[in-house]
């Protein structure tokens, strides 16, 4: 038995990798086919058609493929995921919308400061590997409140379990699916809410039909869409600015020239000029909303004013066409007016010279920088200690075949990650570099194609107006929304549009790979956790299953709906979920294994503790939490954003799980027992916790 | 012959009843003063490669503006670490950690039957 089960999971081994090689090489000649027949005049919008609904339907074939109504595998896909297949789907189920699209655009607007997430999203793996992957893999049952449930005896832990982890993971599944339906509008031209729901539909039959088994599978070949999509149009960008095929390595350079052209444009005259109409406007707007009223008067006033002097004198048709057109565009009232102040108001920011990229914590004063640094220290710390608390990631580790492989595993799973987290900084600073020397200082008569197509398509990406009116681009006329980092890295190195095709199937691919296993931990906490272990625990494994699917069916249609309203502070709400992942799980997990006298008590009061203090610093702190819950506002401690409460919650949750259960009785035999148990890969005399 | 492959495949967990010792091999479990060493090498290594995790990371974000002002391969080194270097590192200490578990498994009789 056990030399045949060796020999399957040898040869599924070589099987896999068979697969994987002809479905990559496939891949790539699909592409190459969509790069011939572009050639010959395919339209845009079908090779982006093309993309969506041949890799959609590839997700839907596996997940057919791999349909099942076995627990085992439909919770954790048969535990006989091979390390380095479950490396590839950790990764694909790690990198989100916010990862592929977001994260070089975040660095190429915030420089040095943005390496906090490429930083705190990496090393949090560590803490896995080391804290929580073989231990988990011991005691191996199918979600983390399982864990929480048996180390803490009793019903309460593993309830405060679900909650957090269905609050974690539903903010982000929402972020996810709107990122799907922004991708599929803005590449096939379908509209925002039908793209949500056929992404939604992608997610869909791939999880429903054969939970994490096809989820596994599937994520295995998202994740080698979205690595072939993330690295194609960065080197190909860095063999024409560094000349090797590897810039991660090269753009050192680059850095460095980017250096010199920041130093040129903060002493350019023309630069200055736009930045003093800048301050000109900011201040106008200031002075204008301390007496709005008056101000709103005098500014009708003044237009009637010119209108009727150019009358007056007879002054040429179009100076009066425009001293009209003026007077209309006036707000029609007070509001509007006051809407438009406050928007030139920001335009303060835009009157600032341009930070160094490289230079770490920049502010006014040496308090403000070292408020930063604080500030940037408390964002790694969370997005580590949430990663290694966020229960789709953990529950990853289930499905591997042995401890030993659920080690090899993290290695693996964070070697992949590694392949795109390294590169972003890379495209930021070229793409920065593309856009101080080329873009700035071109005439807007004649901008480079990839601006004028961008700009032309969606002013939210790249907005440019010739502020000062001389023709010539500067650096303070341009406005860049991150997403377009990515977007326009192949126009940019001059690929054909069926690169910009692969991208955005590489997006989409983040997405949904990330969607479905945050779809499935949902599902998973309230089918098994809720249903099976609370409320039903007779249940048939059918029966177990059918709950599952019909409840995943829900989940996804809630989630879809709350992206379809397009809610705002998506990304605080993801900032936020690390930060209750971490105080809420991280301190009773990690104790569960390594402290055996934490005991029941302890760890209810603590996950209470680390997730209050979490959400009470949040509520009091973040402007649109005291708008919606009418909270007082108190003053930050420390300085600390609220993205980063965890900073407060994890030790607040360690400190009181330790005060707690020495105050309380240790422990019995048995759970001493478990502890024991996930301890050690094998013992004689063993216990088995392992749920099939 | 350690444990055997029939394990997985049985369902021992009742929900209402506490653990069970695996079939066929009688008795609790037994903790030698080997397994205690095996333990205590484990809390070693970790945090050892914990150490050095939290100085790639708070040691280095900390000091990151005066790091800076030395370079590498055309970076500056502050810039660099927190890009690429410290990322590196935790890539390292994970395999560091999985080879040297894996081989302390075997050396203390505690692996798990080959699958591979």
């Amino acid at each position: 038995m056990s030399q045949a089960a060796a020999f399957s999971q040898k040869a599924f081994n070589q099987q896999l990798k068979r697969y994987y090689s002809i479905y990559t090489g496939g891949f790539i000649g699909f592409i190459l086919l969509l790069a011939i027949l572009e050639q010959f005049g395919l339209p845009r919008k079908w090779i982006g058609l093309a993309f969506l609904f041949a890799t959609i339907g590839l997700y839907a074939l596996i997940g057919i493929v791999s349909r099942t109504v076995e627990v085992a595998e439909y919770y954790v896909a048969g535990r006989r995921v091979p390390a380095f297949f479950n490396g590839m789907a950790t990764g694909a189920d790690w990198m989100s919308a916010a990862s592929f699209i977001g994260m070089a655009g975040t660095l190429y607007l915030s420089g040095f400061d943005g390496l906090s997430f490429v930083m705190g999203w990496t090393g949090g793996y560590v803490l896995v590997a080391l804290f929580l992957a073989p231990y988990l893999r011991k005691f191996g049952q199918f979600t983390i409140p399982d864990f929480l449930g048996a180390r803490y005896g009793g019903n309460i832990a593993r309830t405060i379990g679900i909650i957090s982890a269905i609050i974690a993971s539903f903010v982000y599944v929402v972020a996810q699916i709107y990122g799907v339906g922004l991708i599929t509008s803005r590449f096939t031209g379908l509209e925002f809410g039908l793209g949500v729901f056929v992404g939604l539909a992608g997610i869909l039959v791939c999880s429903f039909l054969g939970g994490m088994r096809a989820v596994t599978w599937t994520q295995v070949a998202q994740y080698i869409i979205l690595i072939i999509a993330y690295l194609t149009p960065v080197v190909w960008l860095g063999v024409k600015h560094t000349g090797i095929p590897l810039p991660q390595i090269a753009y050192g350079q680059t850095l460095q020239k980017v250096g010199e052209l920041e130093k040129k444009i903060n002493s350019d005259a023309r630069e200055l000029e736009v930045r003093k109409i800048f301050a000109e406007r900011a201040a106008a707007a200031n002075a204008a909303l301390k007496d709005p009223q008056a101000a709103y008067a005098k500014g009708r006033a003044e237009l009637e004013q010119n209108l009727a002097k150019l009358r007056a004198a007879n002054a040429p048709a179009d100076q009066i066409a425009a001293a009209e057109k003026a007077l209309a565009a006036y707000p029609k009232d007070l509001e509007e007016a006051k809407k438009k102040w406050n928007a030139e108001k920001g335009l303060a920011a835009r009157a600032a010279p341009v930070r160094a990229h490289a230079e770490p914590f920049p502010g006014k004063d040496e308090a403000a920088r070292n408020t930063a640094r604080l500030n940037f220290l408390g964002i790694v710390f969370c997005m580590m200690f949430g990663t290694a608390a966020l229960p789709h990631i953990l529950m990853r580790y289930y499905t591997t075949p042995s401890v030993r492989e659920a080690r090899v595993s993290v290695f693996w799973s964070l070697f992949f990650i590694f392949l795109l987290y390294f590169t972003a900084p890379c495209l930021a600073v070229l793409a920065k570099y593309e856009v101080y020397s080329n873009l700035v200082g071109s005439k807007f008569a004649e901008l480079p194609g990839w601006a004028a197509a961008w700009a032309a398509v969606d002013p939210t990406l790249l907005n440019i107006t010739d502020v000062n009116k001389d023709g010539i681009v500067q650096l303070a006329e341009i406005v860049i929304g991150g997403d377009l980092i990515v977007l326009m890295t192949p126009e940019v190195a001059g690929l054909p549009y069926v690169i910009s095709g692969l991208v955005a199937a590489g997006g989409l691919a983040a997405a949904l790979s990330t969607a479905d296993g945050l779809l499935l931990t949902i599902a998973n906490a309230l089918s098994h956790d809720l249903y099976y272990k609370m409320i039903d625990p007779h249940a048939s494994t059918k029966r177990r299953v059918s709950v599952s699917k019909a409840l995943l069916l829900v989940v996804a249609l809630v989630a879809a709906y709350t992206a379809s309203l397009k809610p705002g502070h998506i990304l605080f709400l993801v900032g936020a979920a690390f930060s209750i992942a971490a105080s809420a799980f991280f301190p009773a997990l990690v104790l569960g294994v390594f402290w055996k006298r934490a005991n029941k008590y302890g760890a209810i009061a603590g996950m209470l503790v680390g997730l209050g203090v979490c959400l009470y610093y949040m509520a009091h702190t973040y402007p649109t939490f005291i708008q919606w819950f009418g909270t007082t506002p108190i003053a930050k401690w420390w300085g600390i954003e609220p993205i980063s409460a965890g900073v407060f919650g994890l030790p607040a949750g360690l400190i009181t799980i330790v005060i707690v259960s020495l105050l309380t009785p240790a422990p019995d035999k048995e759970v001493q027992e478990l502890v024991e148990h996930v301890r050690y890969p094998h013992l004689r005399g063993d216990i088995v916790t392992e749920a099939t | 012959m350690g444990r055997t492959g029939k394990n997985y495949n049985r369902r021992l967990l009742a929900p209402a009843h506490g653990w069970q010792p695996a079939p066929n091999q009688g008795g609790l479990m037994e903790l030698s003063e080997k397994h205690r060493e095996y333990w205590r090498k484990n809390l070693v290594i970790t945090a050892i490669l914990l150490a050095i995790w939290f100085v790639a990371t708070f040691i280095e974000g900390w000091y990151a503006r005066e790091l800076n002002a030395i370079t590498l391969f055309g970076f500056p080194l502050g810039f660099y670490m927190s890009a690429q270097g410290s990322l590196i590192i935790y890539v390292v200490i994970i395999g560091i950690y999985a080879r040297y578990m894996n081989r302390l498994d075997v050396e203390y009789g505690v692996h798990e039957e080959e699958e591979k």
